[in-house]
């Protein structure tokens, strides 16, 4: 039998910022949805996300923030993956951010951004319609 | 390049996702997989296993360190289960490793045991093929020791440790239930806790009185380690360096060793590709679900249908 | 407190009265199947003197001022002196944030409050590789006591005292304001305040670490020492429930992981040789209040009863002021929505004054735009004023506890000491709290705790106005707080600057004194002044502790 390709998920905290409840309950809902989901762990930076990204061979990787740091942080993955070739990684954030900022942070290359509130059905569903196993 | 020669130059994309199109049965990985065999059996294969909690993952990942620091590159690859209930899973082993990410010789993979049988095992053994392949000199597998998937995981390594930490009197019984006699090397991780001294007693005992254990000479050392605060790590770098020499000290251990391992490895190999290419068919046929009511109907029973159904797909009789 | 007699009369009313309820829920039913706290504690449909029966009002209620403290530690309460209302501020450069604390002065604040930015809470300069894009974002950045020196110039730091909310490097911020204060020739016994400096609860929950847990005891009890014998006024530890709730716990694992810690710290400072009256008085503490209004009281209550419990009966303290539980109080970040974000207010009113009727000593209420970033000036005033309404309009500050004997409140305090103090005893059993961390059972806890609630949310089970319930499309524009673009570049050079002219040779001497104390058992707080005045910066003091101690990484529990 063809087994069904499974979605690999690296859901990371970069930064220095160590609030890490809204990263924990993502992982558990991505479990709960049928994904492998890869743990980070805490104060990561963006070279390390990257590095782990590829290795795992995830079809996405989930940032968090709560500290401010995300414009600098989020774009940073997805300008490092461009470089080591492997934009088809999906990225997506979660966590506090300015309204102003969502856009560019789009721009940046950030596919879509949760902010504090989001169901997690939607989560899991936003996964499923824009995230494909490789395949 | 193909892929298979990208492999061997030690490109991690490339390697990154074979082991992934391994893992998701992919056909075509199995062609790459045969290109590969020829460059195998070069890296030394070290196998963790142990009871969640009793700090595989931070002692790998310290192991990871000494090995680095002795030029040698290393392959991790650490094995998490599956979730029976969503068939996914938090590979989380990587965490406690992560600060050798930047590290270009070394590479960590986490892999999922997706809860069917013996898939995993099968899966890892091609992924330890790929890092053999691409390299690496020490690979490392950890998994959670508790199914028999997991043992024979560790089995195909050429050194297999055990680690337990103190006060687990009750993990200590049930190891004599098998995997006791896996291990190459015992590890009592956490040693700053109470009842250190009794659990390495308790392990020791169980150890002389399976004679038959010495079988090819080797008597599996026990140690103690605090791997949090990378003491006792040395020691056991160096029991392995032991137990390889050890095996590598006569033709007669070395050339019953490898008739094991390939016996091993081609029997598993088997299994699971009878599972997948007949067992999978079998049950998910029409056939299958339609026996089934005529067991629950009462118009047979189990026995003469599993007969009918396994005859008729391997077109002889069955067992 | 009640006689036999009258306990078997309500028995028989009540009933006779539940039959009627019956009756009328068969009619109408009630409208949730299942009602409970937010931190799903079971809640029934009325509270009579049969819940609290067994309750003796002189040993499990008592006066204010007076054993087991539970309606509050001062004889007069606030009808005395009111709660001090310390806003917590801190944003981009140290110049900015002493004007954000002039403001707040101007406007009636009475304590300080600051908040760092990332690197200087983790103990890294802003020059350090890990501190790119996080200068100034959170709060403010401190690299030298220059900073130090600017961040409080001009304001009456003899008068007011200051909080500090800092963790693993709490002991060298703390030795900054001390050489600060004295460079501006105030004694270091004149100074009040407070430093977080609680580690357990960072392992715990909000993962601000550097060094592992066992040095980082060392260094706390180090500040508990000093303090004793040399800063009198200051409160060296602020033993924290706060993070703990924001991380997801239910209350009670809030009341109980925040006492087993500071039971861990006094044991701790017991083994260091100080007599548990000497320094006892001066630990504090610091929770949240969450949205669920009589929770939290109860909370409050609870928590003072246990500690006055713990410190008299298991460390035999003998001074009162031992036994005391003060505590700052904090408004549930984690409450807040960033759905229709005036919502806020109202949820921060409703929780500031459950931590008033808890008899907090101190009270910081959130911004209605901290969901989205810093508050900005506008939306701090709202919140500052939020605490002056409760305090001189609404007249619950006019008598003391006034919800003590509420037959419910009085029941839930009970409930929940009980059920934190069989925590404690688990805690216990694994042999104390740094024991528990290492197992990671508190955070196993706390993670399983949030994933239900938010659970409980997703399937509508618990209710968030204009998330789950209520919801509007539209967008409402809230006015964001912007941090210039420049300030780390800025903050970079400005301290460049410092090591340039400070001596450089000063500097290493007392640093290299620092890691041969770190070695031997010394107190490390001389040390570290001695360090901060020559204007070594944080993280050069840092790196001796990571040095010397080891480094703590996230063990990645989930």
């Amino acid at each position: 039998m063809n087994q069904k390709r499974k979605i690999r998920i690296l859901v990371a905290k970069p930064g220095l910022d160590g609030h890490d409840r809204g990263a924990r309950i993502i992982a558990r809902t991505y479990r709960d949805a049928g994904f492998e989901v890869v743990y980070s762990g805490l104060h990561q930076t963006p070279e390390e996300v990257v590095q782990a990204a590829i290795q795992e061979d995830v079809d996405m990787i989930g940032l968090s923030s709560l500290a401010g740091a995300h414009m600098y942080l989020f774009p940073r993955v997805v300008e490092l993956l461009h470089e080591k070739g492997a934009d088809d990684i999906v990225v997506c954030g979660g966590g506090i951010f300015p309204e102003e900022d969502i856009p560019k942070l789009k721009k940046a290359g950030i596919k879509e951004l949760f902010t504090p509130g989001t169901p997690l059905d939607k989560v899991v569903k936003w996964v499923e319609e824009n995230v494909k196993p490789r395949g | 390049m193909d892929i298979a020669e990208k492999i061997i130059s030690g490109d991690i994309r490339s390697v990154a996702r074979l082991i992934r199109d391994i893992d998701d049965n992919v056909p075509g990985s199995r062609e790459v997989l045969k290109d590969l065999y020829p460059s195998t059996g070069k890296a030394y294969v070290v196998g963790i296993t142990g009871s969640p909690g009793v700090g595989k993952s931070t002692l790998v990942d310290q192991m990871v360190t000494h090995l680095r620091a002795d030029g040698k590159t290393v392959g991790v690859l650490a094995v998490d289960p599956t979730s029976p209930f969503s068939g996914g899973a938090i590979l989380g082993d990587r965490v406690r490793m992560q600060r050798h990410s930047m590290d270009e010789g070394v590479f960590i993979r986490s892999m999922a045991t997706r809860g069917y049988f013996g898939g995993i095992t099968q899966s890892t053994r091609s992924a330890i093929d790929v890092l053999d392949a691409m390299g690496k000199d020490c690979i490392i597998v950890e998994t959670v020791g508790v199914g028999q998937d997991e043992i024979d995981i560790v089995q195909s390594a050429d050194t297999t440790i055990i680690v337990l930490v103190p006060g687990m009197g009750d993990d200590v019984q049930a190891l004599k239930a098998g995997i006791l006699e896996i291990g190459n090397i015992f590890v009592i991780n956490k040693a700053d806790r109470e009842g250190a001294d009794r659990t390495v007693n308790d392990i020791r005992l169980m150890i002389e009185m399976d004679e038959k254990r010495y079988k090819d000479g080797w008597k599996p050392p026990i140690l103690t380690a605090q791997a949090v605060f990378d003491k006792g790590i040395i020691e056991i770098l160096d029991e392995i360096d032991k137990h390889r020499k050890h095996l590598e000290s006569s033709a007669k251990i070395q050339s019953m060793r490898k008739y094991e391992k390939v016996r091993n490895d081609l029997s598993e190999m088997i299994k699971d590709k009878i599972i997948r290419d007949v067992f999978d068919e079998i049950i998910n046929s029409g056939e299958f679900e339609t026996t089934l009511q005529s067991i629950i109907k009462g118009e047979t029973d189990p026995y003469t249908a599993c007969d009918t159904i396994v005859s008729k797909k391997l077109k002889k009789g069955a067992a | 407190m009640f006689t036999k007699e009258s306990i078997e009369k309500i028995d028989v009313e009540n009933k006779k009265w539940q039959q009627v309820y019956n009756k009328s829920v068969a009619k109408t039913p009630e409208r949730l199947t299942r009602f409970s706290s937010v931190s799903d504690h079971p809640v029934q449909n009325l509270y009579t003197p049969l819940d609290i029966k067994d309750l003796d009002y002189s040993n499990d209620i008592g006066f204010p001022n007076q054993y087991p403290f539970t309606r509050g530690v001062q004889p007069s309460m606030y009808r005395g002196r009111l709660w001090t209302m310390r806003m917590f501020a801190g944003l981009g450069s140290a110049k900015d944030t002493n004007k954000r604390f002039h403001l707040l002065v101007n406007e009636g604040q009475t304590g300080l409050s600051t908040a760092f930015d990332m690197p200087t809470l983790m103990g890294y300069d802003t020059d350090s590789p890990k501190s790119v894009g996080e200068c100034g974002r959170c709060g403010v950045a401190i690299d030298t006591l220059k900073d130090m020196e600017i961040l409080f110039e001009g304001l009456p730091i003899d008068r007011i005292t200051t909080s500090m909310t800092i963790n693993p490097p709490a002991a060298v911020m703390w030795a900054m304001y001390i050489a600060m204060a004295e460079k501006r020739g105030i004694r270091r016994e004149a100074i009040g305040g407070t430093i977080q400096n609680d580690m357990l609860k960072e392992f715990i929950a909000q993962k601000t670490f550097m060094c592992p847990p066992k040095p980082s005891m060392r260094l706390i009890t180090d500040t508990v020492e000093f303090a004793t014998k040399e800063v009198p006024r200051w409160n060296p530890i602020s033993i924290s429930g706060y993070h703990i709730r924001e991380a997801g716990s239910t209350a009670v694992q809030e009341l109980a992981f925040t006492l087993a810690d500071g039971i861990a710290y006094v044991e701790a400072a017991l083994e260091r040789g100080l007599a548990v009256d000497s320094f006892a008085p001066r630990l504090s503490f610091f929770f949240n209040s969450h949205i669920d209004f009589f929770e939290e009281i109860a909370k409050y209550r609870a928590a003072r009863r246990m500690w006055a419990k713990i410190m008299s009966e298991r460390f035999k303290a003998k001074d009162q002021r031992s036994m005391w539980l003060r505590f700052h109080t904090q408004t549930a970040g984690c409450s807040l929505t960033a759905q229709q974000p005036y919502n806020n207010v109202i949820r921060t009113s409703l929780e500031a004054l459950a931590a008033v009727l808890g008899g907090t000593q101190s009270l910081h209420t959130n911004s209605l735009d901290e969901v989205l970033a810093l508050p900005t000036e506008e939306a701090a005033t709202i919140a500052l004023r939020t605490q002056q309404i409760i305090a001189e309009e609404s007249g619950v500050a006019n008598t003391i506890d006034p919800l003590g004997g509420s037959f419910y409140i009085e029941r839930l305090t009970k409930d929940m000491e009980e059920e934190a103090f069989e925590y404690i005893k688990k805690i216990d059993d694994m042999g104390g709290m740094v024991a528990a961390i290492e197992r990671n059972y508190p955070q196993l806890e706390i993670a399983d705790a949030a994933y239900k609630y938010q659970k409980q949310i997703d399937s509508k089970e618990k209710t968030v106005v204009g998330v789950n319930k209520y919801v509007t499309e539209e967008e409402i524009p809230v006015e964001i707080l912007q941090i210039e673009a420049e300030l780390e570049e800025k903050q970079i050079q400005w301290t460049n600057q410092v090591k340039d002219t400070r001596d450089n040779k000063k500097v290493k001497n007392a640093l290299e004194k620092l890691g041969e104390s770190a070695q031997r058992d010394d107190n490390l707080m001389h040390p570290i002044i001695d360090a901060v005045k020559e204007y070594a910066t944080e993280q050069e003091i840092c790196d001796v502790f990571r040095e010397v101690f080891g480094v703590y990484r996230d063990p990645g529990v989930y």
